[in-house]
């Protein structure tokens, strides 16, 4: 599903590389948390596999294509098979959640037919059915990032990124915001999810990468979050 | 659904840059009016030039009886016309000379009485036409050249010649017309140029706040797979739009411009009706062109904004 072979990624005017020599394999259908502290590569790890960047050296296989030799015009394609979601939620706030839903199909092109089917479906594995017609301004954190998971999965895609999706959430709602995250990898997407929250991770005992100034440092399948961070 | 959802798109966001749309409608109307109106003034200069040039080059003016020892105007009488009118057998002579000549075209002979209502029909209702008679005019040679430019050829052989009164490059006066119209011209395409920058511009940074103030929903558009086209065409469509009216304001202004200077208004058909001006047609043919120039510049000028401002 994903593969690193000695990655490596610098940003110009930075001394310091983003990434230095990482290699691994996230097979199909894991649960993968992502830790380290700020700085650690995180993002750049995230950014990578979501091509918005390319690596420096080394090779970067995601859903089986090499990322250098992608083409532009193709990448719009790779994406439709990932599914993203953020701290921020990033939801259109004059849009409904219905309608928020709805955006990602229309933009890549599905037939109307589809979207009315797949939008309160997804809303109601979310946990958000009867909601179709609120506004992002009008729901609660916990609801907001629901929507931003359906969002990132009314396209069904293999592979879900997740980039600290509890980070703005009390830890109640952080419970519930992993239990979809959970429901949805039991469905056969595989999930990479970056995240600071110590609490989640001790009890998901899922594989666990950390990376420490841009270099992979462990790598534990059913793994904690560590104890210096 | 996809129609319709870019459509409203571009509403969304026409509104959105409601000043700035104005902006640019007004600034590509006049760029592309001035464009348009230097095309129909290039067509004017080269419609004038075919009526006059086609007609003669040359024209050799004969003395008249008047020329010899005064004349009614008292104007004093040119060295090769002293001995008064010319006479028949001159007058045969500079003809079969003019055949002879290879540059020559086509020799017209104008009579006194031809040349007077010539007069007459230009300079009708002007208080020198009223008292001016028949035998006042000079006759004279009209001569069409093969090459209007060899005019030196015809002047060096018979100026200066007995009964010739003066011998005249009809182009010397029309030049002088037409280096004013191609002053114009060059003035308007200069204003054009330069109102054709402030168009793009504006339309750069038009483009530029749409697509800063739209930058949520580009970056969901980028990350669930929306082809670059997708997330483009709005933007495109936007400054196409903008582009478009602004084409249709300046087909109005020119056709405005065409009645207000030729018919109403100045009424120069009417005040000049010695020059031959362009037609209806002339200002329609030029139309399509400006609409699809109005399109297809504002929508380039965006394509390249976005390059610069929305990453893809």
């Amino acid at each position: 599903m994903i593969r690193f072979d000695n990655v490596s990624k610098s940003y110009p005017k930075q001394n310091r590389p983003a990434l230095r020599d990482v290699s691994l394999e996230i097979e199909k259908g894991e649960f993968v948390f992502l830790v380290g502290s700020s700085g650690s590569g995180k993002s750049t790890f995230l950014r990578l596999i979501l091509r918005e960047e390319r690596a420096s050296h080394g090779m970067v296989h995601v859903l089986g294509k090499d990322l250098a030799r992608l083409s532009n015009w193709k990448v719009p394609q790779m994406r439709r098979q990932l599914g993203t979601v953020f701290q921020d939620f990033r939801l259109l706030p004059n849009k409904t959640v219905a309608q928020n839903v709805a955006f990602a199909q229309e933009v890549i092109g599905k037939p109307r037919g589809e979207i009315r089917k797949a939008v309160p479906q997804v809303l109601d594995l979310v946990g958000l059915g009867g909601k179709e017609d609120r506004m992002p301004g009008e729901l609660s954190g916990g609801e907001q990032q629901r929507v931003a998971i359906a969002r990132a999965f009314v396209n069904r895609p293999m592979l879900l990124i997740a980039d600290e999706p509890t980070g703005n959430l009390d830890p109640q709602t952080s419970v519930g915001i992993m239990k979809l995250l959970d429901r949805i990898n039991r469905t056969g997407t595989t999930v990479v999810m970056a995240t600071h929250d110590q609490n989640i991770v001790d009890q998901m005992r899922k594989r666990v990468i950390e990376l420490e100034k841009g270099r992979l440092v462990r790598d534990q399948a059913r793994g904690v979050y560590g104890y210096q961070h | 659904m996809r129609a319709q959802f870019v459509l409203s798109e571009i509403g969304v966001g026409l509104r959105r840059n409601l000043t700035m749309t104005f902006a640019v409608i007004v600034s590509v109307a006049l760029s592309l009016a001035l464009f348009g109106g230097a095309l129909l003034m290039r067509e004017q200069v080269g419609a004038m030039k075919d009526f006059w040039y086609d007609k003669v080059n040359v024209t050799i003016y004969l003395c008249s009886k008047n020329d010899a020892g005064g004349g009614a105007a008292g104007a004093p009488a040119s060295g090769s016309c002293a001995k008064g009118a010319i006479t028949p057998a001159q007058k045969d002579e500079i003809k079969a000379d003019l055949n002879d000549l290879p540059v020559v075209e086509k020799v017209y002979f104008e009579t006194a009485d031809e040349a007077y209502k010539h007069y007459k029909e230009l300079y009708g209702d002007s208080a020198i036409a009223s008292i001016i008679t028949p035998d006042q005019m000079q006759e004279s040679y009209r001569i069409k050249l093969k090459d209007p430019e060899k005019y030196q050829v015809v002047s060096t052989a018979f100026a200066g010649r007995a009964g010739v009164h003066s011998v005249q490059d009809q182009r010397e006066e029309l030049e002088t017309l037409f280096q004013m119209m191609r002053g114009m011209n060059v003035a308007a395409l200069c204003v054009m140029a330069l109102m054709l920058v402030i168009a793009l511009l504006l339309i750069v940074n038009t483009v530029r706040v749409s697509a800063f103030s739209r930058r949520r929903e580009t970056g969901i558009m980028r990350l669930v797979g929306a082809s670059s086209f997708y997330i483009q065409m709005p933007f495109i469509m936007e400054a196409a739009v903008a582009g478009l009216l602004g084409g249709v304001v300046a087909c109005g202004l020119l056709l405005t411009g065409r009645y207000f200077l030729i018919d109403g208004g100045l009424k120069l058909e009417e005040t000049m009706p010695v020059v031959n001006f362009i037609g209806w047609d002339a200002v329609v043919s030029v139309l399509p062109l400006v609409l699809v120039i109005g399109l297809l510049m504002p929508s380039l000028a965006a394509l390249v904004a976005l390059r610069k401002y929305l990453k893809v």
